[in-house]
């Protein structure tokens, strides 16, 4: 008996302890460090770290109007981001699932942003945006590409929304598309019958079974847009006057430019809570309008 | 919910609507739509368009005619930003963190992910609570921490230490996939090969792990992508040039090399090339491994 419990012991270690040891080190233990470090001035360098309480969550609320702007852009991309992306996604899948000749190819093209890190998209969009847009822009005489993209606060935030469209709409599509064959044939078949339109099958049928994957799409396309970092950085940087510095940019600059760990970690803690209650929130209220089928 | 058939290769050209509905109107329509959608698709294009036009026109080619046809194809542009960056050495980088990561985190998540559905300890089952709840921590919510963990470790500008952050950030999400997966794997099928033998890590490696294969290829393709594109983590680890990867040499040289489009394009195109060969080979897995994650997360 006691041989079977040491080798349960010794199959737990083996089976768990290698994930559990990594997700110690690498989530738990800094998760706890930074909690810490939110009620000091540790500069990143120096063994001490003084504590100094609640200051740094009052500063960042009082007296940092950079941070709170930050979350402000963060929101209003996400808001807008999510929006399009869901959109487009959903229209490109609900045309790319009949039966058109170039369906696979359409497919593949609307895919292929996504696969390019946030971080190289950025950088080739900033040549679209300086040089290509304003070539367009010549050739065309269309004021809508001679706008300086980058130069302005408006159209610098227009510009990141558009870039993160392109880049997710074609995931949330391979999504939409994949629920959208889950439709069983016969009810689309039968509301016909009864005589039911097109726009009726699509609101009355469609929308309602295809829930399940607008809650994942919501739920991913949330949590790209709020954490929204490489893109940010390369395309903008943040600029100009960081009027699209997301809150993840505005993070990073905290303590890897500055130097104010302390105050960084407590800005983390704070971007912590809020995308956690946004998660819980929202996948709350999508599950509950999930249908059976 | 559970089977997603996610019909992407294959085509239903001959759907029974299709077939009932052929009269002119609906064929009309339908090749109007489906011109609409090559326009598009067009439009989804043309930053690929400008990438590559202008990765091999002289700088001043650049300048002056953007939107046009090279007036001639520079393809030095590639030597020189295939030397500059390093590109063999960096590539080599990515691909040794991205291969390494990928296989142990989906080997040890599985592994975990077993063990926990089979033995409902309260410790397997506070451990899952924590992954589940550790999947909405945003990476920028420990970054500052993390640096500080990763060089008390003695770990900091090394790739194994890039490739531990990798398994303890991943493992979360890649635990709660193969967790849903393993739920759904019969215990008789277990049961038949303990009576012949088998050791648990016998029914594992030789009966459930080879069970498990659509759902190791979702959680290699979802975590390649990330592990592959990922700039923020390996930029706060590796600092030596010789063990950039991709992401980093492609940000250092844009710091050096700011306007010079000349030379920072073709850089781009290199950058890109290998996750789109990849994509394009690979396309059927990745497009079902994504519907398939999708559906369990």
């Amino acid at each position: 008996m006691n041989s079977k419990k040491s080798s349960q012991l010794l199959q737990q270690l083996i089976f768990v302890g290698p994930s559990a040891l990594c997700f110690l080190v690498i989530v738990v233990v800094p998760f706890l460090l930074g909690l810490y470090y939110s009620f000091t001035d540790w500069n990143g360098v120096s063994r001490h770290a003084g504590w100094v309480g609640f200051r740094n969550y009052i500063h960042i609320f009082t007296e940092d109007p950079a941070f709170l702007n930050s979350f402000w852009f963060t929101v209003k991309f996400t808001v807008l981001g999510v929006i399009l992306t869901n959109v487009l996604g959903f229209i490109l899948a609900y045309v790319l699932t009949r039966s058109l000749l170039t369906r696979n190819a359409l497919r593949t093209v609307f895919f292929v942003p996504h696969v390019i890190g946030g971080l190289l998209l950025g950088f080739i969009w900033q040549f679209i945006f300086v040089k290509g847009f304003s070539s367009v822009g010549a050739a065309t005489g269309l004021s809508f590409f001679k706008l300086p993209w980058l130069g302005t606060e408006a159209t610098a935030f227009w510009a990141v929304v558009i870039v993160f469209v392109w880049q997710n709409a074609g995931y949330l599509m391979v999504i939409y598309i994949s629920s959208l064959n889950n439709v069983p044939k016969s009810l689309i078949e039968a509301a016909q019958i009864d005589g039911a339109s097109r726009g009726q099958v699509l609101r009355k049928i469609t929308v309602p079974l295809v829930m399940p994957a607008v809650t994942v799409c919501l739920f991913l396309a949330i949590s790209w847009s709020f954490k929204l970092f490489d893109l940010n950085l390369s395309l903008t940087k943040g600029g100009p006057f960081k009027s699209t510095e997301s809150v993840a940019l505005n993070i990073y600059n905290e303590a890897f430019n500055i130097s104010r760990f302390g105050m960084g970690s407590a800005k983390a803690i704070i971007f912590f809570i809020v995308v956690a209650l946004i998660s819980i929130l929202q996948v709350r209220a999508t599950k509950r309008k999930e249908v059976e089928v | 919910m559970m089977h997603t058939s996610t019909n992407t290769g294959t085509n239903r050209g001959t759907s029974p609507r299709a077939g009932a509905r052929t009269s002119r109107g609906y064929r009309a329509k339908r090749l109007i739509l489906e011109l609409l959608m090559i326009l598009l698709a067009l439009v989804f294009l043309v930053p690929f368009y400008f990438l590559l036009v202008n990765s091999v026109k002289s700088f001043g080619d650049i300048l002056t005619n953007s939107a046009g046809w090279p007036h001639a194809f520079l393809w030095n542009n590639y030597a020189q930003a295939w030397k500059i960056t390093a590109f063999p050495k960096v590539f080599g980088n990515s691909l040794l963190i991205a291969v390494i990561s990928n296989v142990l985190l989906a080997l040890i998540s599985s592994m975990a992910a077993y063990r926990m559905v089979r033995r409902d300890t309260v410790f397997n089952r506070l451990l899952f609570a924590g992954f589940v709840a550790a999947m909405v921590i945003p990476f920028q919510s420990i970054m500052i921490p993390l640096v500080k963990v990763v060089s008390t470790l003695g770990l900091m500008d090394t790739r194994t230490g890039l490739i531990i952050c990798y398994l303890g950030f991943g493992a979360p999400l890649s635990v709660f996939l193969f967790h849903g997966f393993v739920k759904s794997v019969p215990r008789e099928i277990e049961e038949a090969g303990r009576v012949d033998g088998c050791s648990t890590y016998g029914i594992f490696f030789r009966i459930v792990l080879p069970l498990m294969q659509p759902i190791i290829v979702t959680v290699i393709i979802l975590n390649a992508l990330w592990i592959w594109n990922d700039y923020l983590m390996p930029s706060l680890i590796l600092q030596s040039p010789s063990r950039q990867t991709i992401p980093i040499a492609t940000y250092a040289f844009f710091g050096q090399f700011t306007k010079q489009w000349d030379l920072a394009l073709p850089a781009l195109v290199l950058g890109i090339t290998p996750i789109v060969i990849f994509f394009l080979a690979m396309q059927k897995y990745i497009i079902e491994g994504i519907a398939q994650g999708s559906v369990k997360g």
